[in-house]
């Protein structure tokens, strides 16, 4: 009797789940991922001699539903062609009757293990401006992603940035439901409310997400997120939230609204005073309890960012005299030590000339 | 092994009235957790090989002349938790005791097929004290993969299945790294078949094995609920 070795039975039990690729272009090679509703595979396609990955619904999630849901996620994705956003390549059903879509397999890291790694303050916000430009376009296309997280940002190689996991994206006119029981990482079911069903990830999910009220789930949503992603570029951990409850108190930051945070935010220069008062106004703006308080889309949050990497005025943050003229300091610093060099220069030349 | 035919629980034919069937199940039960006793009670009591041989045949003779298996309630819990329970008291016991066993009363109940398997767990190292239970899992499951291997070997054997067993061993039983598992089109190669025959081949074999490796599960558990639990635990999902 042959016993398996460790690496041949761990292969064994994948590979006892694998589909069937009978009869299909490709051939499979590996597993990538796993997740409550389906698979990721590594597989090779033989007609245009490259690896892509492959989203199969798991074996025990195959029925009807999941395979609609698994359809109108590679719909939605061969809509958005953007270079920020994973393109599908084909989508079919197996000789197994599940449904697959093929998409372009993408290599580097996840953002929430690269940003463990440490980046300067200032990378890690470029970062975040080149995540927003896909959601921008998203959003333009009509497209809420709902489950924005730093484990769906892949980081490539040369800093190219690509946002994945469209599973519970909703499109603009969709019907409240559709595409709501999509999410493998639902949140528990106690938490649903009679407008639909909670998608998402809880410390990332807008408060409005948070109860259900998929009515007013929009673009502001997923600037939540955004917000949430940029708070653990700030202090390395995700914004923690109280569930909501009629006791649960809420706090005010000092942006130009005093907007509620939604309850058990703390605010990120707790963690670290060092950070730029403007750059904690940003990050809270993004997770303003109320939708109206936020950023009205990713492309109004980038542009603030954006704004706050070249040492201008943010909208998020009425500076005083003092931080204006910091900033303007820090903005032309070079042109004002060359001038405050000639004025000493000039001084000491003028008492030289009158000794 | 022809036991059995119809996937009865071996867990409840322990308590059958006919000795043959008693005796069967046993065997059953044996082929299956053999090792992962072995190897638990070498990791868990820290003793040499030989003595762990000892103690892992005298604990099954003992269950088969004491009855401890007849007695598994499987409301109760796994009948895995139950036999390593058991054998815990009954090492425990023989420890205290200070007694050398009998190897199992002149009865062998090693399985045949357990002789290699021997030879190869003396390489394995020790599992690490507070990893004893997923060592026992991971063996457990090792030995249902083996048992099942056998099983769909014995099946394709004179068959035209036996090139898609070939394919299955050469490509998904030898242990490979990722990067150096040979591609379809190597494997079509070398067998002189088209690369879709691979495929077909490899899918039918993969199919059978976890249809076996269930089969296998059915008979070593005794309630659906268990059934259903040890299948998510083996293969990261419920039975289709």
């Amino acid at each position: 009797m042959t016993t398996p070795s460790d690496g041949a039975l761990d292969h064994l039990r994948r590979v006892t789940q694998w589909p069937d690729l009978s009869n299909t272009r490709y051939e499979l090679v590996g597993e990538v991922a796993r997740g409550g509703m389906g698979v990721v595979l590594r597989a090779r396609d033989r007609e245009l001699e490259r690896d892509v990955a492959l989203k199969v619904i798991a074996v025990e999630a195959a029925d009807a539903d999941t395979a609609a849901r698994l359809r109108r996620e590679a719909r939605i994705l061969a809509r958005l062609e953007h270079p920020g956003i994973v393109p599908v390549h084909d989508v079919g059903e197996l000789p197994d009757g599940r449904v697959y879509y093929a998409m372009k397999l993408v290599s580097g890291k996840r953002l929430d293990e690269l940003l463990r790694e440490g980046q300067p303050l200032r990378e890690r916000l470029r970062l975040l401006l080149r995540i927003c430009e896909p959601v921008a376009f998203a959003h333009a296309h009509g497209v809420i992603h709902r489950d924005l997280k730093p484990e769906n940002v892949m980081v490539g190689p040369f800093g190219e940035v690509l946002v994945m996991d469209w599973g519970v994206a909703k499109h603009r006119g969709e019907p409240p439901a559709a595409g709501a029981a999509a999410a493998s990482t639902a949140a528990p079911a106690p938490d649903a409310t009679a407008h639909g069903t909670i998608v998402g990830t809880p410390a990332y999910m807008a408060p409005e997400q948070a109860r259900g009220d998929v009515e007013r789930v929009d673009a502001r949503s997923d600037v939540y997120a955004l917000g949430a992603i940029l708070y653990f570029m700030l202090t390395g951990r995700a914004p923690g939230r109280l569930p909501a409850s009629p006791e649960a108190p809420t706090r005010t930051w000092a942006g130009p609204r005093h907007a509620s945070l939604a309850p058990g935010i703390t605010p990120p220069r707790e963690f670290d005073l060092e950070l730029p008062r403007p750059l904690e106004a940003i990050c809270l703006k993004a997770l303003a309890l109320e939708p109206e308080w936020r950023y009205t889309g990713a492309t109004e949050l980038a542009a603030d960012l954006g704004r706050f990497l070249e040492a201008e005025p943010v909208s998020a943050y009425p500076e005083g005299l003092l931080g204006r003229a910091r900033r303007f300091a820090s903005r032309h610093r070079t042109p004002i030590v060359v001038l405050l060099a000639y004025v000493v220069m000039r001084v000491v030349l003028l008492l030289v000339a009158r000794v | 092994m022809a036991f059995p035919e119809t996937h009865r629980s071996v867990v409840l034919a322990v308590r059958s009235s006919d000795q043959q069937e008693r005796q069967r199940a046993l065997e059953a039960v044996v082929a299956a957790y053999w090792r992962p006793v072995f190897r638990h009670v070498r990791a868990r009591f820290r003793v040499p090989d030989e003595e762990a041989e000892d103690l892992a045949q005298g604990f099954f003779a003992a269950a088969l002349e004491k009855g401890w298996l007849a007695r598994y309630e499987p409301e109760r819990g796994r009948f895995r938790s139950y036999l390593l329970a058991c054998l815990e008291a009954f090492v425990a016991n023989q420890r205290r005791a200070g007694r050398r066993l009998k190897r199992g009363g002149g009865v062998t109940l090693v399985p045949l097929e357990t002789e290699n398997a021997d030879g190869e767990t003396r390489e394995l190292p020790l599992a690490d004290g507070s990893d004893l239970d997923a060592d026992f899992q991971r063996e457990w499951a090792r030995s249902l993969f083996a048992l099942a291997v056998a099983a769909l070997r014995q099946r394709c054997l004179g068959t035209s299945r036996e090139v898609a067993f070939a394919l299955f061993e050469r490509y998904d039983l030898e242990d490979h790294d990722a990067s150096e598992r040979p591609r379809y089109a190597d494997l079509a190669a070398e067998f002189a078949l088209p690369v879709t025959q691979v495929t077909n081949h490899l899918h039918w074999a993969r199919h059978e094995l976890r249809k076996t490796v269930l089969e296998k599960l059915r008979e070593i558990t005794a309630s659906e609920e268990e059934y259903r639990a040890e299948a998510r635990a083996l293969l990261g999902s419920e039975p289709a």
